[in-house]
């Protein structure tokens, strides 16, 4: 190849970097079902029309929660809408996912959930007893997380308009760590702590659903890792980067935000990323890699190299941290891309999720 | 993973990859293309290409059900889902696939009853439960997937469901081979042949490659390890001046196919004269429509559809692309009127087509071979 074409070649390559850094803009004329999905659609539809309207300092770092100070105190606070379908499923259901949700943004962002304010979208028509037991749920899941649900709000709207019901709740948390966690501070050589098996929610909903002649045993995974967080944070002091909960679009979506915040490569090890057999097994019939499903009781975890084996022993020993492990590493290159190194001794480059593979799961 | 996991060996992988080096010559570049998309898949998620050398490239082929369909039968497909009292059903992947103007997706998204099916029979079961709706099916894939839309098709004959209907879009894969065989500028030197298509029509289908052409076919597996060893088989081939065409996918794939499966194709089914191929063009005898026999249950004949030609833009360069004559971004349009986002020809429609792939990694492809040299 002579090196016009390969000047041309990186002409090419340039341009499509200029554009890839342009913020995107909501142009779409519909909202589709893939604006929702968590993928790359969700990403232009909240930086291109949200991100933009609402512009200011808290917003603008588009964390899990914004970190806001009032009056010399360190808070966090987060929303979260759930719309999950079916409302009961193996491993938990509505009610507590609206809890877990919202205290898992609140503790990734290295905050101590406080208080919880929830709004109820009820269908006319509903069955009382299903109410009574999601409100049940709510109430277990909120002590267990170690939070009041403090305020509220009701609306019932006509027949066939809301799946039953929707919920949503925001979160108040004090944050705990004086470090600010951001993945731009993460830096070459850190490691990625991932705190358990991955894919279990995702795959307990889209079974749950009855669409598909598949049966397995599939539990969620909705908990609150709040503790998991804390262990971290103490064991890994200033040397922690960030922490994300890997919920829609699962750990794949999440690396890539934190590869492009960073503008640095992460490596991960596919092999070493626990997944259940029967996950494994049903992303294989279904054809859905287990990294893009989601997860509702899983951190993941950036931490400086000198502090990486201490954090990792925290998160072990830290309730629901038992199978936490060490799956990848931050380099300079791929920038703002993750690389995977496959179990077949082979790499590929793993992608944001594009389109909506799945069904509503949170 | 048991059954699986046999065909995921890194070790086995290695050693494979270094008799693979082993017979490949020096100084020589070897092109060979896996026609089919199930395949450039795997070589994707399994990082096949880091066990082979330099010298020995993959060139991503037609294979692809989705990409193939050209844009104007999208919209022919959205002019039927919009008509109102019908459901209509396709595969998920076929949902985010643009035509001339929006995907399916859209139509979804402005009221049309869209929902995707994992198999043709559950869109028959729609009808079922739906008798008051028009159930519509938008058939896609080659010889694979076009015997269970056949099943589909005898079982609604049977039931005497009147509500059911399906839009043909199956496709036959051995004259888009022809077509990149025949044409002069053709840059391979041997053919991965698809695992799934030839489970129903056997082997014997491609032996005109060697025998017209002089270049190798090897049917292979969608296991990682099934690509290794077909490749290898491949290479031997060439380092011993064979043409053949070989089967790597024994366990699975016969010789002469599925007979049963082939009978039914021929009761249901018809060749087209012709259909458009999305960046390929019209291929003559390449797709299948429903047989006189159940032109009942064809749904183009049912509604009518505008069949309007949407163009695919003269500077898309999708064809050479596929035929290996130039590079993704040596096309005309490559990055600016074709992106991921609006994509104009096959290559850049599916995330693994070879321009799409090309598009958000050929930084790192790049920076790779800079390191490499």
């Amino acid at each position: 190849m002579g090196t016009e074409n390969v000047d041309l070649e990186d002409e090419v390559l340039a341009r499509i970097e200029r554009q890839r850094k342009l913020r995107p803009r909501f142009r779409d004329e519909r909202v589709t079902m893939a604006h929702g999905a968590g993928g790359k659609a969700t990403h232009t539809l909240v930086e291109g029309l949200f991100a933009r309207a609402f512009a200011n300092e808290a917003l603008a770092e588009l964390n899990d929660a914004a970190q806001i100070e009032i009056a010399g105190a360190r808070l966090a606070l987060t929303t979260d809408g759930f719309v999950v379908k079916p409302l009961r499923f193996p491993g938990g259901s509505i009610g507590e996912l609206a809890i877990n949700g919202t205290v898992n943004d609140l503790a990734v962002s290295g905050a101590e959930p406080i208080a919880v304010a929830a709004a109820f979208i009820v269908e006319e028509g509903l069955d009382a007893d299903v109410l009574r037991a999601e409100t049940e749920a709510m109430a277990e899941a909120a002590r267990a997380a170690g939070v009041s649900v403090v305020t509220g709000d009701t609306k019932v709207v006509e027949r066939n308009k809301a799946d039953g019901m929707y919920i949503t709740t925001t979160g108040l948390g004090v944050r705990r760590s004086e470090v600010a966690l951001s993945g731009q501070s993460i830096r070459p050589g850190d490691v990625v702590l991932c705190s358990g098996f991955i894919g279990d929610h995702g795959m307990a909903i889209m079974l749950a659903r009855g669409e598909l002649d598949l049966d397995a045993d599939i539990k969620s995974d909705t908990a609150p890792v709040w503790e998991q967080a804390a262990a971290v944070m103490d064991a890994a002091g200033d040397h922690l980067r960030v922490m994300r909960d890997p919920t829609r679009g699962g750990v794949a979506t999440v690396l890539n935000e934190l590869a492009l915040d960073a503008d640095l490569g992460i490596v991960l090890d596919e092999a070493s990323v626990p997944v259940h057999p029967a996950v494994q097994g049903a992303c294989e019939i279904l054809g859905i890699d287990p990294m893009y499903v989601a997860n509702e009781g899983k951190l993941l975890a950036v931490v400086g190299p000198d502090r990486a084996e201490a954090a990792l022993a925290a998160l072990q020993t830290a309730p629901g941290g038992e199978h936490a492990c060490l799956v990848g590493a931050v380099a300079e290159e791929p920038q703002g891309m993750v690389l995977v190194r496959t179990g077949f001794g082979g790499t590929r480059i793993m992608d944001m999720l594009i389109g909506d593979p799945l069904p509503r799961i949170c | 993973m048991k059954y699986v996991d046999e065909y995921r060996d890194a070790e086995l992988a290695r050693t494979l990859g270094s008799e693979i080096t082993a017979l490949a010559e020096p100084g020589r570049h070897y092109k060979v293309m896996e026609v089919c998309g199930g395949h450039t898949h795997t070589i994707y998620k399994h990082g096949i290409e880091d066990h082979l050398p330099e010298s020995v490239e993959l060139v991503h082929g037609p294979g692809c059900p989705v990409c193939v369909i050209p844009m104007g039968r999208v919209d022919d497909g959205i002019s039927i889902a919009r008509q109102p009292n019908v459901i209509f059903t396709c595969f998920g992947d076929m949902m985010r696939v643009p035509g001339g103007n929006g995907s399916l997706l859209d139509v979804k998204a402005e009221g049309a009853d869209v929902r995707f099916v994992y198999s043709p029979l559950d869109a028959l079961k729609i009808a079922r439960n739906n008798p008051d709706k028009e159930v519509v099916f938008f058939a896609i894939g080659f010889e694979t997937t076009a015997p269970s839309t056949a099943l589909t098709l005898m079982r609604a004959k049977a039931e005497k469901l009147r509500n059911f209907s399906v839009m043909c879009n199956h496709v036959t894969i051995v004259p888009p081979l022809m077509a990149l065989l025949e044409s002069p500028d053709l840059r391979l030197d041997a053919f991965i042949g698809p695992g799934h298509v030839s489970t129903v029509i056997g082997c014997r289908p491609y032996e005109f490659i060697p025998a017209d052409y002089g270049q190798p076919v090897v049917v292979a597996g969608f296991e990682p390890l099934d690509l290794l060893q077909s490749i290898y088989m491949i290479m031997r081939q060439l380092a011993e001046g064979r043409n053949e065409v070989e089967n790597q996918y024994g366990r699975v794939v016969p010789w002469e196919g599925n007979l049963r499966a082939l009978d039914i194709l021929q009761r249901v089914f018809e060749l087209r004269p012709y259909f458009e191929w999305r960046g390929l063009g019209f291929i003559s005898q390449s797709a299948l429509k429903l047989s006189q026999e159940y032109a009942d249950f064809d749904a183009e004949l049912r509604w009518e559809i505008p069949g309007v030609r949407v163009a695919d833009p003269k500077a898309c360069q999708c064809g050479e692309v596929l035929k290996g004559v130039i590079k993704p971004w040596e096309c005309k349009v490559f990055g600016t009127a074709c992106t991921p986002e609006t994509p104009i020809g096959t290559c850049m429609v599916s995330s693994e087509g070879a321009c799409a792939a090309y598009y958000n990694f050929g930084r790192f492809a790049r920076s790779k071979e800079r390191a490499g040299a």
